[in-house]
């Protein structure tokens, strides 16, 4: 009778209509056939980043042909085969080699400074209050400070030569790299903190243990725009006053040629710039990502 | 296989006199326990079960040694706590509490390595016992980020257990897992008691979590936290949810947590 009632105040209500239970035995793995198969080889080329990369250069490289050919006028622009052509000259007869190990040298001193300076900075600022507040200030004071400014002090402190060159590029890594491992250390969760603590971990042994691995995603992007800041004041530092420095780098090249009016030898010299800069960041910072971040889960 | 000297059985591993905790947030100064006093003795399963803002959570930290208390007194075994250490492994709700850089095995290695309590050539042999326990000797070489979640909370369980603590602190540990998890975690950390009886205290927020994991149950009010009721719950596992005992107990607690006292905190 109540069963009766309730099923037309079901129907009355619009309620959805009931059904039969019912159980099912799952089906074997082999009626249901494949369930996992290979990538055709366009889908796997697809996937590989360093191929899609060369494609990318590729095109970019086709498009500078292109437009320079159009353009027509080798002291404007010059087409990227000149170019190469002019780079593989300046490697193998002329002085780039040099000038690219000397930049490199000046270059590699500076950064490995500033980024030892960066992690003493940080260290500090992470086991003690006053640290803290120190390097908060100083990066907010010098970070904004563009490296070419302190150039001219540089000079009369350090004089011409490699010395001030070395101190701007030093300035230029070491609040970039000191900011980002400063947010890196401050975004490690509470719970890795307390973890690492309970296993008694304290001053050196906690930064090195747990701090640093736990940051280490915000310090290799510390430690990359670092050394893309390095080379830009290294750069710029040059072409400003490497003039007058005898054993110039790669700034002194570019500026030189640009003053002979050598288009196809300045942009081989900026080409070689970009080389560089693909190569570290494809060889030293991929690998390390890889190797690290990538592999622990902790960056895609 | 103990490193500890046996101690008298009647007497406590931990204590607290008296405990009142507070924490500061931007702008204010809260008390979360007022005057908590509990003894935890060896082999106790002891649950600290309140509803949230009772302060259990503080306990815990304040017993791992993260929270100094501001009046009263923890001690374990009549040593004064005084900061985290190694004799209270502790094993948190979050999954982030295993290190992303190592994988399962070295996670379980690195605070063996970290206190230099256990020779380092017992240390293989140790964490490979514990895992075998879990049940995860096939993700010894695994990172964690590979693992579910409750591999993950079977792994810092392991990581603990395998320092051998005086004490295992556990800060909801399984409530971050999904229901079924849940349950299987919880009857293997009884698989794991069974086994080598260590002593535990377990926050929890669930009833029925703390009536079947814990032998002693420290029912907290809210509000300031402080101590309700102290109950005894040996012996209940998960074959006597809806048993005569059980219900009892249960419905005994929910009154003290939604009866008048808690209204009155309001």
């Amino acid at each position: 009778m109540s069963a009766v009632t309730e099923m037309l105040d079901a129907a009355r209500r619009n309620d959805p209509p009931p059904r039969p239970d019912y159980e099912r035995v799952p089906e074997t793995l082999g009626t249901i056939g494949e369930i996992q198969r290979q990538l055709t080889l366009a889908e796997r080329l697809g996937q590989n980043a360093f191929f899609r990369r060369m494609l990318l250069l590729l095109g970019l490289a086709a498009l500078w042909q292109g437009y320079a050919m159009v353009l027509d006028n080798e002291l404007m622009l010059p087409t990227f085969t000149t170019t190469v052509a002019a780079l593989w000259d300046a490697l193998a007869h002329g002085s780039l080699v040099e000038r690219t190990l000397y930049s490199l040298q000046v270059l590699i001193t500076g950064y490995v400074l500033g980024v030892v300076l960066a992690g003493l900075l940080v260290s500090l600022s992470a086991s003690t209050r006053f640290g803290n507040d120190l390097l908060s200030t100083l990066t907010a004071m010098f970070n904004p400070l563009p490296a070419i400014a302190l150039l001219p002090l540089a000079l009369l402190w350090f004089g011409l030569g490699m010395g001030s060159i070395v101190f701007v590029i030093v300035h230029s890594v070491l609040w970039a790299v000191a900011l980002n491992t400063h947010a890196g250390f401050q975004s490690v969760s509470d719970t890795m903190r307390m973890a690492g603590q309970t296993f008694g971990l304290k001053g050196l042994r906690y930064i090195f243990g747990i701090l640093i691995p736990a940051a280490l995603p915000s310090i290799v992007s510390g430690l990359k725009i670092g050394w893309a800041f390095a080379w830009r004041t290294l750069i710029a530092a040059e072409l400003v006053f490497g003039a007058s420095s005898r054993s110039g780098g790669l700034g002194w090249f570019i500026f030189e040629n640009r003053n002979a009016l050598e288009t196809p030898y300045v942009f081989a010299g900026l080409l070689m710039v970009i080389l560089i800069g693909l190569a570290i960041e494809g060889l030293v910072f991929r690998t390390l990502e890889n190797h690290t971040v990538r592999k622990w889960g902790m960056q895609r | 296989m103990t490193t500890a000297p046996p101690r008298d059985a009647s007497l406590p591993v931990l204590t607290a006199d008296d405990v009142s905790l507070q924490y500061r947030t931007r702008d204010h100064l809260v008390t979360a326990t007022w005057r908590v006093s509990f003894k935890v003795h060896a082999g106790d399963r002891f649950v600290l079960l309140g509803p949230s803002g009772c302060g259990k959570s503080s306990l815990l930290k304040a017993a791992a040694g993260f929270l100094p208390p501001v009046e009263g007194r923890i001690r374990l075994g009549g040593r004064e706590i005084k900061g985290p250490g190694p004799d209270r492994m502790m094993v948190f709700q979050e999954f982030d509490q295993l290190l992303p850089w190592k994988s399962v095995f070295e996670n379980v290695a690195y605070p063996l390595k970290c206190t230099g309590r256990f020779p380092s050539r017992e240390i293989e042999g140790r964490v490979r016992g514990y895992l075998d326990k879990i049940g995860l000797s096939r993700f010894a070489d695994a990172y964690p980020h590979m693992l579910s979640g409750g591999m993950k909370q079977r792994v810092a369980i392991a990581r603990a257990m395998a320092m051998e603590p005086e004490v295992l602190l556990m800060d909801e540990p399984f409530a971050a897992l999904d229901a079924l998890t849940r349950r299987t975690m919880q009857a293997e950390l009884l698989r794991l008691w069974d086994d080598t009886r260590f002593t535990l205290l377990f926050v929890t927020h669930s009833i029925e979590e703390a009536l079947i994991v814990g032998t002693r149950i420290l029912v907290l009010s809210p509000h300031p936290g402080q101590v309700r009721a102290e109950l005894d719950a040996t012996g209940l596992g998960f074959e006597d949810a809806g048993s005569p005992r059980f219900v009892e107990l249960q419905t005994r607690i929910e009154s003290m947590l939604f009866g008048h006292s808690a209204e009155e905190a309001h």
